[in-house]
């Protein structure tokens, strides 16, 4: 992956005897050791803790090609037949509309977090009212406390506005898609002020005497200005969203038994989990999280410096 | 210009804080007032109790271990993940080769950090799953596997993990760790990163280690940084309820063997759903916050610190 050339020298950095090369050697002999005990050591300790990352997952995926009495005998156990089969039953399990659900919600909720959270971010950063702080304050507030705190009353509040509005009560996209949207907000808001509160104001204040409304100078000026900020925020969302567990788990219950199971993915595998310890599909239950995984992969893994990026920046803003 | 700001501010606002205030807001408030009756949740009935749930919390034994266990995830958890999440971060950015400035990675210091974060955007729900076939208490389990194939472990008595009573807690601290430390360690590498070199080459004319060096420089001018990352560990550890509900053994939020990996998240959903104690539920979520409520008091405070500037 990393190339790792010496940034003054250009000349590729070799594992052994680079301390003698003769063409930069006042460099190399900073520092005492010369770093090539360190450098297996590091090694040796980084490599580990990569194979306990990497072996459980491929442990997993080997799992789902096994058949239950290859996966119940030993751990090390090669597969035998490597069909699909167990990915064709997960899927019929439910996996593929846990997953249809998912995309649903996600859809909506991360369109209106990104929307009023950006809308509310930018009115408190860069304008000057009454209420202005107390609002930002608010928000700040509720990023702070964990969810448990509100989930009695958010359990019954859904529950009772769907006996007046039924497609926002439990088990219903759109109650869920507002409940994410709102527990999004209060992150989004304080990242997004404080990013909006950086940008230089001078563009915008050329708009607006050119005759731009304050809409239209959002729209068009401060969001592709803020761009890179609206990226980071938004992943941190995605995965944010998608590792919800606790609001699914609340609020999407089936209400009767004709009620269609709106679970969402990381709740219905939970589901196929506890059914799997009583039918004992465990290669069905692998299949299902190696599809689980396999689009977070693969968006991981084309994203990863700005998931990465995304990701600690919010931290430490 | 003037008189159409405000229509403006009033048009971009009142969704997003109307939607704020109904579902985040109104109901955090409401559990603060439920907590004072005897609400069962499923019948409208409550009779305003004041304090009795409180009262009852704190004689409650298995409250009591609950809140333990919290506190231990509390200080376990940050320390283990922020010194392996150092360590690595060092072995990256400064345990290549002695070269440019002391900071040099090692080889494949990209790889590394791709793979150590991956974790990190795994659905909790993959976790438990992932970790209770990891943790089966079989030969078919991926650790006793490997136990037993290293001669460490006797294959005709597995250890049995989760449903261990001192083991469980243990089990899932190790989940959380083994997920998070990529996580910090990219943290903690952007921020050796962000140091400039020049420090390191001035602290190197003076021949200085590299032993010093870290003690010396990076871990002085990361310290803010390894605050805010003890302080989301901690938010973090209030918040094992969904691994800890599905890993551990327990008929309703697990929490098992006999409330050995119970914790104060668990207890609150069994006593709302499964016990109907709706307002005694609430007076554990209260708990909950003023704990949480301490710990963003200490974040702000570590925030409000002067910054070092390079």
């Amino acid at each position: 992956m990393s190339t790792n050339t010496d940034a003054t020298t250009g000349v590729p950095a070799q594992r052994t005897g680079g301390d003698n090369k003769p063409r930069k050697p006042a460099k190399d002999q900073r520092f005492a050791d010369g770093g090539g005990v360190l450098n297996v050591f590091s090694h040796g300790f980084l490599a580990l803790w990569a194979l306990l990352i990497i072996g459980p997952l491929i442990w997993i995926v080997l799992g789902s090609f096994k058949n239950n009495s290859e996966i119940g005998g030993s751990a090390w156990s090669w597969p035998s037949h490597w069909s699909f089969d167990a990915f064709g039953r997960a899927w019929d399990k439910g996996i593929g509309s846990f997953f249809v659900n998912t995309v649903i919600v996600l859809a909506g909720s991360l369109t209106l977090t990104m929307l009023l959270g950006a809308m509310a971010a930018y009115v408190l950063a860069r304008y000057e009212f009454r209420g202005n702080k107390v609002i930002y304050y608010f928000f700040v507030a509720g990023a702070m406390f964990p969810v448990y705190l509100a989930l009695v009353p958010l359990f019954f509040m859904v529950k009772n506005l769907g006996d007046v509005i039924p497609w926002l009560g439990l088990n219903q996209y759109v109650g869920l898609i507002l409940v994410y949207t709102a527990y999004s907000l209060p992150f989004t808001v304080f990242f997004l002020y404080s990013f909006f509160r950086s940008l230089p104001s001078a563009v915008h204040e050329a708009a607006m005497i050119d005759g731009c409304s304050h809409s239209r100078a959002f729209f068009q000026v401060m969001v592709p200005m803020a761009k890179s900020g609206l990226i980071s925020v938004f992943i941190f969302n995605v995965l944010g969203q998608w590792n919800q567990y606790l609001l699914p788990l609340t609020l999407m219950q089936q209400q009767t038994g004709n009620d269609p199971d709106h679970s969402m993915l990381a709740q219905g595998l939970m589901n196929l989990a506890q059914q799997s310890g009583y039918a004992s599909d465990f290669p069905g239950l692998f299949a299902g999280m190696t599809i689980a995984m396999l689009p977070v992969l693969v968006v991981y893994l084309s994203f990863q410096r700005q998931v990465q990026a995304g990701l600690t920046s919010a931290t430490l803003k | 210009m003037r008189h159409r700001k405000y229509p403006f501010i009033f048009g971009f606002l009142v969704v997003p804080v109307v939607l704020y205030i109904a579902l985040v807001i109104w109901p955090y408030l409401q559990t603060f007032g439920y907590s004072l009756t005897d609400w069962s949740g499923a019948s409208p009935e409550m009779n305003f109790v004041g304090l009795d749930n409180y009262v009852k919390l704190f004689g409650d034994s298995v409250f009591l271990d609950a809140l333990q266990h919290n506190l231990l995830l509390l200080i376990v958890l940050p320390l283990v993940t922020i010194l392996l999440a150092l360590f690595f971060a060092f072995m990256l950015n400064v345990g290549g080769k002695g070269g440019t400035g002391g900071v040099q990675g090692v080889r494949g210091s990209a790889f590394y950090k791709v793979v150590f974060f991956f974790p990190q955007v795994l659905s909790v729900a993959i976790l438990s799953v992932l970790f209770q076939g990891v943790y089966r208490t079989d030969q078919g389990g991926l650790l006793n596997g490997v136990l037993v194939e290293l001669g460490i472990e006797d294959p005709n008595q597995p250890w049995q993990w989760l449903s261990d009573p001192n083991l469980g807690l243990w089990c899932v601290m190790g989940v959380l760790i083994w997920s998070g430390v990529g996580f910090y360690l990219v943290l903690f590498s952007a921020a050796m990163q962000s140091i400039p070199k020049d420090i390191y080459e001035a602290a190197l004319l003076d021949g200085a280690k590299r032993g010093t060096t870290f003690f010396r420089i990076t871990l002085p001018l990361l310290w803010e940084t390894i605050q805010t990352a003890w302080v989301y560990l901690a938010i973090a550890a209030m918040d094992a309820f969904a691994l800890v509900s599905t890993m551990t053994p327990g008929a309703y939020y697990g929490g098992g063997p006999d409330h050995h990996s119970e914790i104060m998240a668990t207890l609150l959903m069994r006593n709302f759903v499964t016990f109907g104690k709706a307002g005694y539920a609430c007076a554990m979520g209260v708990v909950i916050f003023f704990i949480t409520l301490v710990l963003s008091v200490v974040s702000l405070r570590v925030t409000r610190r002067e910054k070092i500037e390079f």
